[in-house]
């Protein structure tokens, strides 16, 4: 997409340039690289907790494999399947609304939008299941065993980090549901859609997330 | 601009119009939400100083002159937090940065001016929230909250401190990441990378630190907060965690920090020193690198703070090698501002004083840095006054002296007024001398083997405490000077014009104060520094 | 008394050869701070505006110039790094022949016990000339145990053992300090280490009661606390043997094995099923809770004590 047709509207519509920058072009291309810096701290924050996960696993792994043996791996492995799916479904919206069709744009997003939602109805229904199996530390904890310990602890850092990343896919969830309507009403077009793009990354560094995510708490010691 | 007419009431400056609280409370002008952050900077840089002062008074007797053990703690711990989150970390991104970064790259805001401001709320709400739980019960765990005691066995508000600081913390990676991307979007044409003010490259290097370290932090206090209110074992041996991983987590943040407060103060200097030698300052590409330099070492040297904690003999060589490395830079800064003197035309208004000062007290405080980044001799310094003498020599010698100077050097600009001269040299000069007998005997202190958060000492130790707590009542005199004054000259000091100090840079080509957009017509962007050239 | 000492005294061995490591870095410091206030005051002085000097011919970069005080101070910091990298290796490398004591500090005192037996609080006695080394822990948060005359510092922390070594080479009695914040009386953790001659060791240790050597309390503490039902010699149960065990390499369960030390002594009592040895069931109960740091290292000392089969005990 050149310079040039970026600037140039469509539909009757203009691109709004805020008074700080000297052009269109120079808009996207900042919010692009905040979108970018905003990624590499949320790496950083997810990274500290995959950090001490991994510390803490080298040092208990019967305990975290005995731990992971509790987590539901049937949902966790379609939560999986429905966050990658979801991914794909937005990268094509993204490519949808550049080809100017509008109305698949709309569906795809809104079908992104509910299989994230659906992810968060399914973890709901996990830390419900871990609820009744009282693996709540703090609240409603009752394991035995030799390594009753790293179970918590594992489960702990389970809450934690699933907890987090829910959160972010709680606001992506928002986030593309909003813009789905926003493309209905016809805000979006193929001269205007850097938000959209954006969005698009912030999801896509959801579901990375995730991808690790799985394996380091589903997946530990079940070959065994 | 005639030098009676009064330049704030000027219509285009961006002080005026628009007076009314709400207006600044919503605005998204950098240049006032650089004043707006400045109120706070100040105001929470006289409660830790309260806090310093008290701290002073009571080590004058080695039983403990005014307070008990306990209150002595919360005291420490409150001008470690204090001063650290609410003071150095935002000091000079947070208002200078604010205020000149579009200016020196002829912009007319930051990228993102609604993210400024809520960084703001963020930076004014963590403190109130925190100062709130520091005084109500107050917390004894000293800043670096080290496990298991913050954890475990400290009856205090570390809960609700570590949720005030995570908040704080937000602030700085919101500003940090709005600085990055105004940098790489914004320059004006003409304004390349390598033509930048060592300014705008000390607060990019800065910002590229507050985006990586802050977030480890903000996770590090959440685990403190998860260990606090549930009871889990992450950092507390009984339960099963590890004591020695809190300290990991925490000082790879808290190290880049020290950076984050230093890499600023050292694009001040460089400002204010090729302005008053009035000449280009020597090996413009070197003083680049080394800033870059620092920001990307300092993320590798966390474990120096740790070489007796218990850390392995393979971990602490490493760290030391690297800790020696990062020196390196710092060195070659000083060497060059010092060679940047050298055929020069200096002149001696505050500013510069300043900046000297910042120089030598931070070499000073660098090359005791070098005696503890060797672990032989970190070993019987370590935990003693000491360290707390090499940390406030580049702390306080250095980023404070610093901020102080940049906040005369540019405070025409700023409020349109110039500052009296003669009170602000008088008070330059009076902090030197407090600064200097408050640190230097807490260096000898330290050799002598007085611990470090010491309510009370052994008594050889008395002479000591209290030249040092006489050089703090200096200090604090020097400190109180300038708010005085500077707030004296917005009534009553003569009209600055657009560029008292006939200095070079895109700021000096607008108004005293600039108008709201900043430029009336486009700046003419040379080479940093032309000083060998008149003014455009 | 209010003297300051310009050089402080060297207790122990390493004390000379650190603080001539520290004096060098004192006077190459203060030489280069020197030489840059030199230049700075003299360029100040000489360059100041109004002021008759030739300001012609000024560089903005000389690369020799850059390079030299780049890599000239580099240079020098790998030669500190190296001689304080000799010197943190001897600090951490305690004498083969070094006699071990045990200490154990809690909010806000040091416990100190000798291996025959004797016990002291914030005080510990030591022979003159003898390498000492001390297994430290810790009851609750961090301490450090801290005596500026032999320049010796060491974090003690909870949940595992650290250790420090010196030789006392000056006979007295130098103050002992806690340097990392622990609470309230953080300030009031202090002690002394009191230096005598062997002899006056000797006497000293015959002077106070003791309850029999830490091996032998360990002993008792071994067959109430019930090891012996399991690694006793007539025991039914597949225990591990611990006779000769210390200082050996264990095999452990999936692989890899581990020097049978202080801390892998400790971790075995008290969380078992943290290492399981190979070819054994992890049936071992644990004892964290039931037994107090001091006792388990009682049971530390008897273990090293056992004789093995070929050799004699330690």
């Amino acid at each position: 997409m050149s310079a040039v047709a970026e600037s140039v509207p469509a539909r009757g519509e203009t691109v709004s340039v805020e008074e700080q920058y000297d052009d269109a072009v120079q808009q996207r291309e900042a919010a692009t690289l905040g979108m970018w810096v905003f990624l590499a701290t949320e790496i950083l924050f997810f990274g500290v907790l995959f950090a001490s996960y991994t510390i803490c696993r080298v040092l208990y792994p019967l305990g975290f494999a005995e731990a992971s043996r509790h987590t539901d791996m049937l949902l966790g492995t379609a939560e999986t399947a429905v966050l990658l799916i979801s991914s794909s479904l937005i990268a094509l919206a993204v490519r949808a609304i550049k080809l100017d069709e509008r109305r698949p744009a709309v569906i795809l997003m809104c079908a992104t939008a509910l299989l994230g939602a659906s992810f968060l109805v399914m973890h709901g229904f996990e830390y419900h299941d871990e609820y009744q199996e009282h693996l709540i530390p703090g609240i409603d904890f009752q394991q035995t065993g030799p390594h009753v310990r790293a179970v918590e602890l594992f489960f702990c850092l389970y809450y934690f980090i699933t907890g987090f990343h829910s959160v972010h896919v709680f606001i992506g969830v928002c986030v593309i549901g909003t813009l789905a309507v926003r493309v209905a009403r016809g805000t979006f077009g193929p001269q205007r859609y850097t938000t959209l793009e954006l969005a698009a990354l912030y999801w896509h560094l959801v579901d990375i997330v995730w991808i690790f995510v799985y394996p380091v708490i589903y997946l530990v010691g079940r070959s065994g | 601009m005639s030098a009676t007419a009064h330049p704030e009431l000027s219509v285009r400056s961006f002080l005026a119009r628009d007076y009314g609280l709400l207006d600044w409370l919503t605005t998204r002008d950098h240049k006032r939400i650089a004043i707006l952050y400045a109120l706070g900077i100040t105001f929470f840089f006289f409660l830790g100083g309260v806090a310093a002062t008290l701290i002073r008074f009571n080590l004058v007797e080695p039983q403990g002159a005014i307070m008990s053990a306990e209150t002595y703690n919360k005291t420490f711990t409150f001008h470690g937090v204090v001063m650290v989150w609410f003071f150095l970390i935002p000091s000079i991104p947070a208002t200078l940065g604010n205020f000149l970064l579009p200016l020196m790259i002829g912009a007319r805001d930051v990228a993102f001016p609604r993210l400024n401001l809520a960084s703001w709320y963020l930076y004014i709400g963590g403190g109130l929230f925190t100062i709130a739980a520091l005084l109500a019960g107050g917390v004894d765990t000293g800043w670096t909250f080290y496990t298991p005691f913050s954890t475990m066995f400290s009856n205090s508000n570390v809960f609700l401190v570590v949720i005030g600081v995570f908040i704080t913390g937000f602030s700085s990676i919101f500003t940090g990441l709005n600085f990055i991307v105004t940098v790489h979007s914004l320059r004006t044409r003409g304004m390349h990378w390598f033509r930048l003010p060592l300014f705008v490259w000390g607060i990019y290097a800065t910002s590229l630190v507050m985006v990586l370290a802050t977030p480890v932090l903000a996770m590090t206090l959440a685990l403190i907060g998860l260990e606090r209110g549930l009871g889990v074992g992450v950092f507390d041996p009984a339960l099963g965690g590890d004591p020695l991983l809190f300290q990991h987590l925490f000082w790879f943040y808290s190290h880049p920090a020290v950076y984050i407060m230093i890499l600023p103060a050292m694009g001040v200097a460089s400002e204010i020193i090729t302005c008053f030698v009035r000449r280009r300052i020597f090996g413009y590409r070197f003083m680049t690198y080394s800033m870059l330099a620092i920001a990307v070492i300092g993320f590798l040297v966390w474990g120096h703070h740790m070489f007796v904690a218990g850390q392995s003999v393979y971990a602490s060589t490493l760290f030391s090698l690297l800790s020696f490395i990062v020196a390196v830079p710092s060195a070659i800064k000083v060497f060059n501002w010092t060679a940047t003197l050298r055929k020069g035309d200096i002149s001696f208004e505050a500013p510069m004083l300043y900046a000297l000062g910042f120089v030598g007290l931070f070499m000073l405080g660098g090359l005791t840095g070098l005696i503890l980044a060797a672990p032989a001799l970190d070993i019987p310094l370590t935990d003693t006054y000491f360290v707390i003498a090499h940390f406030h020599y580049v702390m306080v010698g250095g980023s404070v002296m610093a901020y102080l100077g940049g906040i005369h050097y540019w405070w025409p600009k700023i409020t349109g007024w110039l500052y009296p001269e003669g009170w602000a040299r008088f008070a330059a000069i009076l902090m030197f001398f407090g600064f200097n007998l408050t640190f230097f005997p807490q260096y000898l202190l330290g050799y002598e083997g007085m611990p470090r958060r010491y309510f009370s000492y052994l008594p050889e130790f008395q002479l000591l405490n209290i030249l040092s707590s006489a050089g703090a009542s200096i200090l604090a005199v020097g400190y109180l000077m300038p708010a005085l004054y500077l707030l004296w000259s917005l009534r009553y000091g003569r009209a600055a014009g657009n560029n008292p100090w006939d200095a070079r840079g895109l700021e000096w080509q607008t108004s005293s104060p600039p108008p709201k957009e900043n430029f009336l017509s486009p700046p003419v962007v040379r080479e940093p520094y032309a000083y060998h050239e008149a003014a455009p | 008394m209010n003297r300051f000492h310009l050089f402080l005294t060297q207790a122990s061995s390493l004390a000379p050869q650190i603080d001539a490591l520290f004096w060098s870095m004192i006077a190459v410091c203060g030489l280069v701070a020197l030489g840059v206030f030199t230049a700075m005051v003299y360029f100040c002085i000489r360059y100041r505006r109004g002021s008759s000097a030739d300001r012609s011919g000024a560089h903005q970069q000389s690369l020799g110039v850059e390079l030299t005080w780049t890599l000239v101070p580099f240079a020098m910091f790998v030669g500190v790094f190296l001689w304080s990298l000799f010197l943190f290796a001897q600090a951490h490398t305690p004498p083969a022949q070094a006699r071990t004591f045990y200490v154990v500090a809690k909010q806000w005192m040091w416990k100190v016990q000798h291996p025959a037996g004797q016990r002291e609080i914030n005080t510990l006695h030591v022979p003159l000339g003898v390498p000492i080394r001390l297994t430290m822990t810790s009851q609750d948060v961090i301490h450090s145990f801290y005596v500026p005359a032999f320049r010796v510092k060491q974090d003690v922390l909870p949940g595992r053992y650290t250790q420090v070594w010196f030789t006392a080479t000056k006979l007295g009695r130098f103050p002992l300090f806690c340097a990392e914040y622990c609470g309230t009386d953080h300030s009031h953790m202090g002690g002394s280490v009191v230096v005598t001659s062997a002899s006056e060791y000797a006497a000293w240790l015959a002077s106070q009661s003791s309850g029999g050597t830490m091996a032998q309390q360990g002993a008792t503490l071994f067959n109430s606390l019930g090891c012996s039902g399991c690694h006793g010699p007539n025991s039914a149960v597949h225990a591990p043997q611990l006779a000769g065990l210390y200082g050996r390499p264990v095999h452990l369960e999936g692989g890899g094995s581990v020097i049978a030390d202080e801390r892998y002594l400790r971790d075995s009592i008290l969380l078992p099923h943290s290492q399981i040895v190979a070819g054994y069931a992890p049936i071992m109960p644990e004892y964290s809770g039931q037994a107090s740091e001091e006792e388990v290292m009682a049971l530390i000392q008897y273990i090293k004590s056992l004789p093995s089969a070929t050799e004699p005990p330690r």
